[in-house]
């Protein structure tokens, strides 16, 4: 193999990624498992960057990290009610979890070996145009509308549900 | 758009910025570090060297030597700003603030920064060892990334991303990470309360922050901070406040939001002294709260910052064309000017309760920012480009607006008395 400094990149990113994502499954403590899924997304980001998708890249940082991980942690620390608190995990789920991770390993070995050439764009020197347009106009003016206001829909549903579920009662 | 540059033809041109800084133009060049190692530096080296110049390995250590550049001017900030403050408060108070140090006391947070490197390093033995030395890290690289897509100048920039704006509103949400990391592992009940108040703050309040930037972005339809930027260039009335009644309003909620994301009075609820001693980094002591608080510093410049990138023009001057040395000093007196900003209100206001705080976001923040977003979309419609016309109808409604506001405050002021806490 070819030692250039987009594959130190690459390899980079993907330990990162590999290296984190494996701490998040094995480490007991459930605090740490979340912070090391930090690094795990940030490493997926750096991968999405490293493949010309900024946008992309930016909004799995907001999303996941400054959103979803943040809920977990929330979520935690909430309710754990003690700052010690340990995993433990039973036959059945590592069962159940075994299978369900065979079944995704299968699929994605299946994609990777009937996708016919692994050409990466930025080899041959060309930079990208930028992808926010493409994926605006995709969203808003493209096939994509429906499913996009669909989602919207339902993310409004979940809103409304959620200040539903929250309001204090005023008994009159 | 060429409208206002007419008006201003007699004045003589002070633009020098064009020869001042090497001429690398960033705003097309995605990789400007290999430009310059093709086009500034091989040429000048002996040409045996120049042969088998390691160009991709060159590329990064520019890259790094600039990234060095900033991790090594942004900490100068805050030894200024905290010395400004200082003194800013003093006089609000009616005192001289520090005054031994130095002549006027100017040397007095280079005496603290010299303490605070020699203190002891308190690890609380019970807390997590590692997240507890981790989290500084995090919230200080967090803060410093910001400044790599903010556009200082002309050319004045780490780098011209073409998501800009997007890529601010990313980093900064995972300083939220750090202040989760820091109280939890401190093992303190103020840490814990204070870094889960400073999240909740901190996600509540990028909503509304994140519905202003919009209506900046539909209107110039780009992320790209120097394409905002340039978007403005033709004088004060061209600054993306002015462009629309909309905007105008985006900016406030846009300002005093950020005053909430970066912990200040009157929202500084995660580090309210009398209530939880100092919130998140209670427990922290020697350098390690010195990396917060330069970071909390270094914070309020870059959101000040990105407010004048916004909506105050952002390098460029108040007429057109006047944007001296790349528009940098410009751009600065502005930035500080909203820095100052904060700290009169710091030194002024109150601090709210949570519940006012909460309330203030979600009931008034973003349903406001969403009635702009509506209203930015129908003003683009009638006005899709930025002229005369549009820019004298928005500054005659923007008037009217303040008038009968106003008034309406006014009466409502005169009227009731603050209702009590229930």
């Amino acid at each position: 193999m070819e030692f250039t400094l987009k594959n130190f990149i690459f390899y980079g990113f993907a330990l990162m990624t590999v290296a984190s994502a494996l701490l998040v499954v094995t480490v007991r403590n459930i605090v740490h498992a979340a912070f090391s899924l930090m690094v795990t997304l940030f490493g997926v980001a750096g991968l999405y960057v490293f493949l010309q998708a900024d946008f992309l890249a930016a909004t799995q940082v907001i999303v996941y990290v400054g959103g979803i991980l943040v809920l977990i942690l929330f979520g935690v620390m909430m309710t754990s009610g003690r700052l010690e608190m340990r995993i433990h995990v039973e036959r059945g789920q590592l069962l159940l979890g075994g299978i369900v991770s065979l079944a995704l390993l299968t699929l994605l070995l299946t994609v990777i070996a009937n996708t016919p050439a692994w050409k990466n764009l930025t080899d041959d020197g060309t930079e990208l145009p930028p992808t926010t347009e493409r994926i605006g106009e995709l969203i808003l003016n493209g096939p994509f509308l429906l499913p996009f206001e669909v989602v919207s829909v339902l993310l409004l549903v979940a809103l409304i549900g959620a200040a539903l579920i929250s309001r204090k009662e005023v008994r009159e | 758009m060429s409208d206002f540059r007419a008006m201003f033809v007699g004045f003589p041109d002070f633009n020098v910025s064009e020869n001042f800084f090497p001429d690398i133009n960033l705003q097309e060049k995605l990789n400007w570090a290999e430009e310059f190692i093709q086009n500034v530096l091989i040429p000048r080296l002996p040409e045996a060297v120049a042969a088998h110049f390691p160009v991709e390995l060159g590329t990064v250590l520019v890259m790094f030597a600039c990234a060095g550049i900033f991790v090594g001017v942004v900490p100068l900030l805050p030894l200024f700003l905290v010395l400004a403050e200082r003194k800013v408060a003093a006089r609000f108070q009616n005192r001289t603030g520090p005054m031994r140090v130095g002549p006027w006391g100017t040397l007095q947070t280079l005496a603290d920064g010299i303490k605070l490197i020699f203190k002891e390093d308190f690890i609380p033995p019970q807390g997590d060892k590692l997240l507890f030395l981790l989290a500084p890290y995090i919230i200080f690289a967090c803060s410093f990334a910001v400044f790599a897509a903010i556009p200082f100048g002309q050319n004045i920039l780490v780098s011209p991303f073409n998501i800009g704006i997007f890529y601010i509103m990313a980093i900064s949400s995972v300083i939220v990470m750090g202040v989760i990391m820091a109280g939890w592992s401190s093992n303190s009940k103020w840490s814990l309360l204070g870094s889960l108040r400073s999240a909740a703050q901190i996600v509540s309040y990028e909503i509304p922050l994140g519905l202003s930037i919009l209506t900046v972005v539909m209107l110039v339809e780009s992320l790209n901070m120097q394409e905002i930027v340039a978007s403005q260039s033709n004088g004060v009335f061209s600054w993306l406040i002015f462009r629309s009644p909309f905007t105008f309003i985006a900016f406030f909620i846009f300002f005093i939001s950020s005053i909430a994301e970066v912990n200040r009075t009157p929202f500084d609820l995660p580090e309210a002294e009398s209530e939880i001693v100092a919130g998140f980094h209670t427990e922290y002591s020697g350098m390690r709260f010195a990396l917060f608080f330069i970071a909390e510093y270094a914070n309020m410049f870059a959101v000040s910052a990105i407010a004048v990138t916004l909506f105050l023009g952002g390098w460029e001057g108040a007429l057109p064309g006047y944007d001296i040395l790349g528009g940098l000093p410009g751009f600065v007196i502005k930035t500080l000017a909203l820095v100052f900003l904060m700290m009169w209100l710091r030194w002024t206001l109150p601090r709210l309760r949570v519940d006012q705080l909460m309330n203030l976001c979600w009931k008034y923040f973003i349903p406001i920012a969403f009635f702009n977003i509506l209203g930015t979309g129908i003003w683009g419609l009638i006005f899709p480009e930025d002229t005369l016309v549009s820019t004298i109808i928005s500054c005659a409604i923007i008037y009217i607006g303040l008038i009968v506001a106003y008034t309406i405050a006014g009466r409502t002021l005169a009227q009731k008395p603050e209702p009590q806490p229930s």
